[in-house]
């Protein structure tokens, strides 16, 4: 049986040697290989040094949850199990948090949505778990197809929320999430997104670093507030029981702590930019008046469509947004500038992406945006449709 | 962990107020402790729950006071509370208390066990569920019988006052059948939800009803189900703490209902397995009971 207490200074209780994020993400030597983005979910959960998971069944996460499981048997995570329902694993990943562990799940749709209670509550008390999203659509009708009209649900939970492009950001951004949240000045939930299918089935390349070294441990005694395992003083330990009472005391606990919750994900800009290369990521014609604004899957099409623009004459750039809770507004806002239109893709019925971005550039930009090509429910984006658009709005306007 | 987590910091000592104080001189810890802590501490010793914020007179405030005396290892012990009437009085508490939903307390608390027994394999770390009925029964009941089926190593204890009491008086899935409460204004139509026996069936090692009118049954009961959980998996304590301002009692009147429910619905039940049998022995040959 694997053991906590079976961990040294240089290795953890697996055996392998722990090292910096910076040394696991940026500068260990890797080796090409050949997966999907469910398989790489356990490569980088292998060194990740994870105490806890819960696990629960539901297409597309399934196999990333099993594949943790596995590692759980493997011993290199400390715990595991499948719990009842998402509501109840969420509840059981915060308990293992609450008591100081590195803790993962994963989860898709309909399960994102059955847990939604959790996720407030999550950030509310200050865990740094990871969430890993693998989008699908929402009943009904009955759907498993990718879609990330889930992700809308997410936005104001608290937690921050990364989306990654493909199985290589998938793992390097899973890695760097654990990071990034646990820093003691952060200390918030992290969602890291993927469109389910699209890249958690997808079989591509990836450059992975070998699996003898792994994180850190995470310290709760870092945390801003005391873990619950009675090693501490109880952060609770209140002489008036502030929620029930009617008082001005009461409002400006409750409202204070709102805004601390989303101060210290703002507070994670500087630790993201550096470990995920920047907030956004753009490839194309600096100064191009087309401009595509995407996330995941969505801005892969949209470099697709670049490539065809740039065949018939037309300069467009992509801007890629790797986080979205905390919105890259400052960064947005550079890289449309001289834009003309801006043309947003997405996979999902209400252009949830489209309404983040509008909000973002109100007053601030010129240029026209134009929230499509949108689609839904499990159907593709062909870079067809998405010239479609850009070659009506650009000989309108010519 | 040691009780010098409740010590003040000298520097802060002379703003303290004196029930704080008075914790940390003369509270009852079992590392401080010379006998088995109980409910003969009551009278002379501080208690780890300092006052409450419940209705004059209320039985749940008793309750709590006897499980709190009655812990084996009060500072090495974790309780896990819903949204309710219990939820008033844990901000009182001087332990590691966790309120975090309304009916998830039992898979916050797997979450914890789970993690302590992986972090601390050598300590003993008590968890404990403490809820009431509408969190236990209706909206916490999946989360609460799965973490029976899953043998949690945790004590779930129900405050049963038969009612939604906080939200104003409301049926509950343990309101008795005919009661008459806010959302059955006809008169509650089905059964008492038999929790204790559900708990029997779904893998409970040990599983209690009784009413809180014995102070030191209540705590004998404590004991035992906290022993067992720690060793051999799920204890379920169902105990009878009536609301005395929805079924209309005055303050001093609780005690004799609860009397009186010792007679009817809350006649003693008690289950237990034959390994825990074995086991509470071996306690008691130890000294632990």
């Amino acid at each position: 049986m694997t053991m906590r207490s079976q961990m040294t200074k240089e290795k953890n209780w697996s055996g392998q040697t722990m090292v910096s994020t910076d040394h696991l993400l940026f500068e260990a030597p890797r080796t090409k290989h050949f997966m999907t983005g469910s398989e790489v979910v356990k490569e980088a959960m292998k060194r990740c040094t994870v105490d806890a998971s819960v696990s629960y069944p539901i297409t597309p996460q399934s196999e990333a949850a099993h594949l943790i499981g596995e590692l759980w048997a493997e011993g290199y995570i400390g715990t595991y199990f499948r719990g009842e329902n998402e509501f109840g694993v969420m509840s059981e990943v915060a308990g293992c948090a609450m008591a100081g562990a590195r803790v993962v799940t994963t989860t898709s749709g309909p399960g994102t949505l059955r847990a939604m209670e959790n996720f407030p509550m999550w950030s509310g008390t200050r865990i740094p778990c990871q969430l890993i999203l693998m989008a699908r659509g929402i009943n009904t009708p009955l759907t498993i197809q990718p879609d990330n009209l889930e992700v809308s649900f997410m936005l104001e939970t608290g937690c921050m929320i990364w989306y990654a492009e493909n199985v290589q950001e998938l793992f390097d951004m899973t890695i760097a999430a654990f990071t990034v949240a646990e820093k003691p000045d952060v200390h918030v939930p992290i969602v890291t997104v993927v469109d389910g299918f699209f890249v958690s089935h997808t079989r591509e390349s990836v450059m992975l670093p070998a699996d003898d070294i792994a994180l850190f441990p995470y310290d709760p005694y870092a945390a801003p507030l005391p873990p619950i395992d009675s090693e501490m003083p109880p952060g609770r330990f209140l002489r008036d029981p502030f929620v029930m009472k009617s008082n001005y005391i009461s409002y400006a606990t409750h409202a204070s702590w709102q805004w601390e919750v989303r101060s210290a994900c703002e507070r994670s800009r500087p630790y993201a930019k550096h470990f995920l290369k920047g907030l956004i990521h753009t490839m194309g014609d600096a100064d191009a008046e087309v401009v595509f604004v995407a996330c995941g899957t969505a801005s892969h099409q949209a470099k697709e469509a670049n490539r065809e623009l740039t065949k018939l004459g037309i300069k467009s750039k992509v801007v890629k947004l790797r986080t979205i809770r905390p919105f890259p507004h400052d960064e947005l806002l550079e890289a449309v500038k001289g834009a003309k239109y801006i043309f947003i893709p997405e996979f999902n019925v209400t252009g949830w992406l489209d309404k983040e971005v509008t909000q973002s550039l109100y007053k601030k930009s010129e240029a026209d945006i134009i929230g499509r090509p949108r689609v839904a429910g499990g159907m593709s984006m062909p870079v067809e449709a998405i010239l479609k658009e850009v070659l009506e709005a650009v000989n309108k306007g010519a | 962990m040691s009780v010098d987590i409740y010590k003040i910091n000298p520097e802060f000592r002379d703003i303290m107020p004196k029930d704080i104080i008075d914790l940390e001189e003369n509270a009852t810890w079992a590392a401080t402790a010379t006998k088995n802590r109980g409910i003969s501490d009551l009278t002379d010793k501080k208690e780890i729950l300092e006052e409450h914020s419940l209705c004059a007179g209320c039985p749940e405030s008793a309750a709590l006071r006897y499980i709190l005396t009655a812990l084996p290892v009060p500072e090495d012990t974790i309780i896990v509370n819903s949204t309710g009437c219990t939820s008033l009085m844990f901000p009182h508490i001087a332990l590691h208390t966790v309120h975090s939903l309304f009916g998830n307390q039992n898979a916050v608390a797997s979450g914890i066990k789970r993690v302590l027994d992986w972090r601390f394999p050598d300590k003993i770390k008590d968890v404990i569920v403490l809820a009431g009925d509408g969190a236990t029964i209706d909206i916490g009941l999946d989360y609460t019988l799965q973490s029976f089926f899953r043998q949690e190593k945790i004590t779930t204890i129900c405050f049963d006052n038969e009612v939604y009491a906080n939200t104003g008086g409301q049926e509950s899935g343990s309101t008795p059948k005919g009661q008459v409460f806010k959302m059955a204004p006809k008169g509650k139509v089905f059964e008492k939800v038999p929790m204790w026996e559900l708990a029997v069936t779904s893998g409970c090692q040990y599983s209690v009803k009784l009413t809180a009118s014995a102070p030191k049954k209540v705590a004998k009961v404590l004991r035992e189900a906290v022993l067992i959980a720690r060793e051999l998996g799920p204890t379920y304590i169902h105990l009878y703490t009536p609301c005395i301002l929805e079924i209309g009692l005055a303050a001093n009147e609780g005690l004799w209902e609860m009397k009186e429910q010792d007679k009817d619905r809350f006649t003693a039940f008690r289950y237990i397995t034959p390994e825990a049998e074995v086991y509470l022995k071996e306690c008691k040959a130890k000294g632990l009971l």
